[in-house]
């Protein structure tokens, strides 16, 4: 493996900037790493080599020109295949959209190309963003790079993996009840939810538009503050993001980095852990809240009583919402259109039904199925009402935690990767992954996931999750970076070290 | 579907003997808004099809809709203008329904938090013998939602779905701001329900017209009336079941389209039928309505709130500058054009009574006199609307092109008789007036040459007229006058051939 990719972003990016290295000679080099290893980890679901590295070979022409657009000018990254990317197929790991190229680019990959990073290509998930695992992916799995036997998490695992197997330096990612941060657990990657609002939603195929919001995936906390800058901020276009400028976040992480915590209060919310927590991952968090303490936090138990019942909220809200945002895909417009057999001349509607029937799969339509249901008259005040009363009382429960502590701590996920297939006939099991990460989708505030290291049971990753109250996700970078610095130094280097070399790997 | 055949319709005044009618108006206002509803593309009539489209409107995977302000100021102004109250604060909905013409399959509507509601509207019914009585329609709520696109069915021999090859679908139209005005029951009204549902509708639209915030042109559909009717036993009380008749699109089919459903129904009601709750389509050359989809409480549209967008809530600052800017009372305004155009009580009253008193406002401001308005629409217009069946408004003459043509009998480009056969010309769509009279050679002969030789050959056919003249019975001159406008087939101006007579024969 060429040392070039073991780098952060932000190492990249000094690299870039005093001239050992160029944009087309890193571009290469992942795009040479997904050649070797892609095969067996299945992150990308489509590589644009060639548009790659013209945009390499545009972002080295500027550095040339002395005028670079940016810090991050030159370095490639990974996009989720559920945004939006003109020119690019996007998918969303869905057969519906098998083919469909959008005539336009969502804000944050607006972002991304004003900003000179070359696009190296799409990341798998699990179809429409449903699901922890990335199984659901109508393109098949992917698989995780500590153990190509395991999931990668979902539903981005594919940005997740392709992090961790140093096939991309950093990628964006979307969350809508855990999709970044659950995969950063089980990869060993730092993976942020940003506020609720902080980043543009416009062009983010939409799971559930009141809970989805895009962040980044990286491989260090820095790099992760680098990136949510960039795409980070106000956008006309969608009418839910916040109109207030982005808070310091690489200063934050920075000024964390020194590891002086002295005065920050953290809260370990209780109902996040104990009985159904793997041992390995409760012991891994127990290490990273003695770390904080050591760094000068105090740490305060807190309780969030209404987070027991924020699973069900949520598989009533995303399906509902999910269930209307499906319905465009028709094959009237754009994407897969089956005509049905034995029908002569179909009306609209047959063929509507015929397509919808071949182009979503089981796990997408379980979700329309309860999400219609839900809506329905007669049961909308007792499920979807209902569940919008429990988000406030999870709101006025983060309130009441964030009275008590800065951050709030639990573990990110209940258990490390699972094998793959070994949740996919038992839906609630895999719901399950999702109970710590859900609680900050429902209220809207920003969470970190990163490593915390590696579950004695299994020696698979675990993560940490960090809460902040929203618009505050400058405190989750202070924090995260401190206790990151902390962990490497235990550690003797970057978790990932640690991880299989990969080369001559086959699935 | 079923026929005009199995139709039993009740005479009139026979149902009234029985049964009590109930209504309830649906308007839908379609605003004119440079920009569409939740988007940036423009909402002009007529452009190619899909030329006014982009990712939000097509409903394309990743866009996002953000409200228009403009159409948000629209819909509080019609508020305002129908006595309601303006929500502080309100949310969009989502209707989710399947449609091949709805880009996202759900169509971004209000729900139970409409932008206004609790209104009404005082309407002026004509009274037979003149003169016009006051009745009272309640406003439910006025909400903002967004138009669909538009299917055209090719293949069949009507334009409908049925018996069509395939179909086009033009999404030029979808996300269009569009203000839902609905009524609450309108009881009580008897014999006058037809009338009061089309001087409602009418009214409505010269508010509409007033307020400036749509083209509240009917025949393109900018506004567009579903008519909800039910019948219940005489003097009981209470509501039957309805029938909802879609898009009457002119004001005399509204008031056709209630008087033909209150018989409808009675005739089912009279033979122990049930009526059954549906919608139905109304045939304007007909002047029928059949079944379309049967519209019972199973249909389901699954109404939550919009998440893609943020609540509207209208600062009571706002609403109360907007309140400054509403038209005055329709009574005060009367009073007031009255004494500025100068219209005695009587050409008043006939005005408002045919239903031209907006018309003739509007040609007015389009730059006609005041009499020279008037006496189009209420001798011209009147008769043309009387003979055709027709309501006044919905002729297809605009109060501009009276104006416009007014202005060119002004030009002596033409004369009153040409007027009429331009009028001719637009109703049946020939183009705009300078085009008709083009077209049809209707431009009046003020050249003296031509003239000169017919006022010759008439002087030489009527020499004893002529004799008459030239001894100075000047008043002869018309018989004359008469020859030569036959001889040039009434394209002359008759002022000048007067002249010419007079100088020849002096």
């Amino acid at each position: 493996m060429s040392d070039l990719i073991k780098q952060t972003a932000a190492q990249m990016a000094a690299a870039l900037a005093d001239g050992t290295t160029t944009s087309v000679e890193l571009t290469q080099a992942h795009l040479d790493r997904i050649a070797a290893v892609d095969g067996a980890i299945h992150a990308y679901l489509h590589v644009d080599g060639e548009g790659a590295l013209a945009q390499a070979a545009a972002s080295d022409a500027r550095r040339s020109a002395g005028t670079p657009a940016g810090d991050l000018d030159g370095i490639p990254i990974a996009v989720k295949d559920v945004l939006a990317t003109q020119g690019l197929p996007t998918t969303c790991g869905s057969k519906i959209l098998e083919g469909w190229i959008p005539p336009y680019d969502a804000t944050v990959v607006a972002k991304l190309k004003a900003a000179g990073l070359p696009i190296l290509g799409k990341t798998n998930m699990d179809e429409f963003a449903m699901g922890s695992s990335t199984e659901h992916s109508a393109y098949g799995p992917t698989h995780n790079p500590w153990d190509l036997d395991r999931i990668p998490g979902g539903s981005g695992g594919g940005s997740a993996a392709a992090v961790a197997a140093f096939e991309a330096p950093f990628a964006l990612g979307t969350d809508t009840g855990g999709s970044i941060r659950q995969p950063g657990a089980v990869t060993g990657t730092v993976g942020v939810k940003p506020t609720y609002g902080g980043v543009s939603r416009y062009g983010l195929v939409a799971l559930a538009n009141s809970l989805d919001q895009v962040g980044p995936v990286t491989r260090t906390v820095l790099d992760s503050a680098l990136l949510h800058e960039l795409i980070g901020g106000h956008d006309p276009r969608d009418s839910t993001s916040v109109d207030a400028p982005v808070p310091g976040l690489v200063a934050a992480a920075t000024q964390g980095a020194d590891g002086d915590l002295s005065g920050l209060k953290v809260g370990v919310i209780k109902e996040l852990g104990g009985e159904g927590y793997q041992a390995g991952v409760q012991q891994r968090f127990q290490e990273s809240v003695d770390h904080l303490v050591a760094m000068g936090a105090e740490v305060v138990e807190v309780s969030c009583p209404s987070f027991v019942h924020a699973l069900a909220a949520y598989y009533l809200i995303l399906p509902a919402e999910a269930s209307s945002n499906l319905a465009k895909f028709d094959a009237m417009r754009y994407g897969l259109r089956v005509f049905p057999e034995g029908v002569d001349s179909p009306s609209a509607e047959e063929v509507m039904r015929a397509s919808r029937d071949a182009g979503f799969g089981d796990e997408v339509k379980r979700r329309i199925i309860l999400g219609t249901y839900a809506l329905s008259s007669g049961y909308y005040d007792a499920y979807y009402g209902q569940a919008q009363k429990v988000r406030t009382l999870i709101s006025r429960d983060f309130e009441a935690a964030f009275g008590q502590a800065d951050v709030l701590l639990s573990p990110t996920a209940p258990t490390t990767a699972f094998k793959l297939g070994e949740k996919l006939d038992d839906p609630i099991a895999m719901y399950l992954n999702d109970l710590a990460t859900i609680p900050a989708n429902l209220a809207g505030v920003p969470g970190i996931s990163l490593p915390s290291g590696l579950a004695d049971e299994d020696g698979l990753p675990a993560g940490v999750q960090m809460l902040a109250p929203a618009l505050a996700d400058d405190r989750l970078y202070r924090v995260g970076a401190a206790l990151e610095v902390a962990l490497t130094e235990k550690w003797g280097g970057p978790l990932l070290d640690r991880a299989p070399d990969l080369t001559g790997a086959s699935a | 579907m079923s026929t005009a055949a199995e139709v039993t319709l009740v005479d009139f005044d026979d149902v009234l003997a029985s049964y009590d009618p109930a209504m309830g108006l649906e308007v839908h206002v379609e605003l004119n808004t440079v920009t569409k509803m939740f988007c940036g593309c423009p909402t002009e009539f007529g452009a190619e099809p899909n030329t006014q489209v982009c990712p939000t409107c097509l409903g394309l995977p990743g866009a996002m809709p953000v409200v228009n302000a403009k159409a948000v100021e629209s819909a509080i102004r019609i508020g305002l203008a129908l006595n309601c109250e303006i929500a502080e604060w309100c949310r969009f909905a989502r209707k989710n329904y399947f449609y091949p013409d709805m880009p996202k399959n759900f169509q971004t509507s209000q729900y139970d938090e409409p932008i206004a509601f609790e209104g009404f509207m005082d309407v002026d019914i004509p009274l037979e013998g003149g003169g016009t009585e006051t009745f009272r329609v309640e406003i439910e709520r006025a909400h903002m939602e967004e138009d669909t696109g538009k299917s055209l069915h090719v293949g069949g021999a009507t334009g409908r779905i049925h018996g069509a090859d395939h179909s086009l679908v033009d999404y030029n139209r979808a996300g269009i701001p569009l203000i839902e005005i609905v009524t609450k029951p309108i009881m009580g009204s008897r014999e006058k329900a037809p009338a009061i549902a089309k001087a409602y509708v009418a009214q409505l639209r010269e508010l509409i017209v007033a307020l400036g915030v749509s083209d509240a042109r009917m025949d393109q559909g900018s506004i567009r009336a579903d008519v909800n009717l039910s019948l219940a036993p005489k003097d009981q009380g209470g509501l039957g079941t309805r029938s909802e008749t879609k898009n009457v699109n002119s004001l005399r089919s509204v008031e056709r389209a209630v008087r033909y459903e209150m018989q409808r129904h009675a005739g089912i009601l009279d033979a122990g039928g049930s009526i059954l709750q549906e919608t139905r389509h109304w045939h304007e050359d007909t002047g029928i309505t059949t079944s379309g989809r049967e519209k019972s409480d199973a249909e389901d549209y699954r109404y939550f709130p919009e998440p893609d967008l943020v609540p509207v809530a209208p600062s009571r600052e706002w609403v109360e500058e907007l309140r400054a800017t509403m038209p005055e009372n329709p009574t005060v305004k009367k009073a007031r054009l009255q004494a500025e155009w100068g219209f005695t009580d009587l050409e008043m009253r006939d005005t408002v009574g045919a239903g031209a008193f907006g018309l003739v406002e509007e040609t007015i401001a389009a730059g006609a006199t005041p009499q020279s308005a008037r006496k189009w629409w209420l001798s011209d217009m009147a008769r043309r609307a009387n003979e055709s069946g027709t309501d006044i408004a919905d002729l297809g003459v605009s109060p501009a092109q009276v104006a416009e043509v007014q202005a060119l009998v002004d030009a002596k480009t033409i004369n009153d008789k040409l007027a009429r056969q331009v009028f001719d010309g637009l109703i049946a769509g020939e183009g705009t007036p300078e085009e008709i009279i083009a077209a049809r050679g209707l431009a009046v002969v003020s050249d003296d040459g031509a003239l000169g030789a017919a006022v010759d050959v008439a002087i030489a056919a009527n020499p004893d007229v002529a004799d008459k003249i030239r001894d100075g019975k000047v008043a002869a001159a018309g018989a004359l006058i008469g020859a030569v406008m036959k001889e040039m087939k009434g394209q002359a101006d008759a002022a000048r051939v007067r002249e010419l007579i007079l100088e020849r024969l002096a």
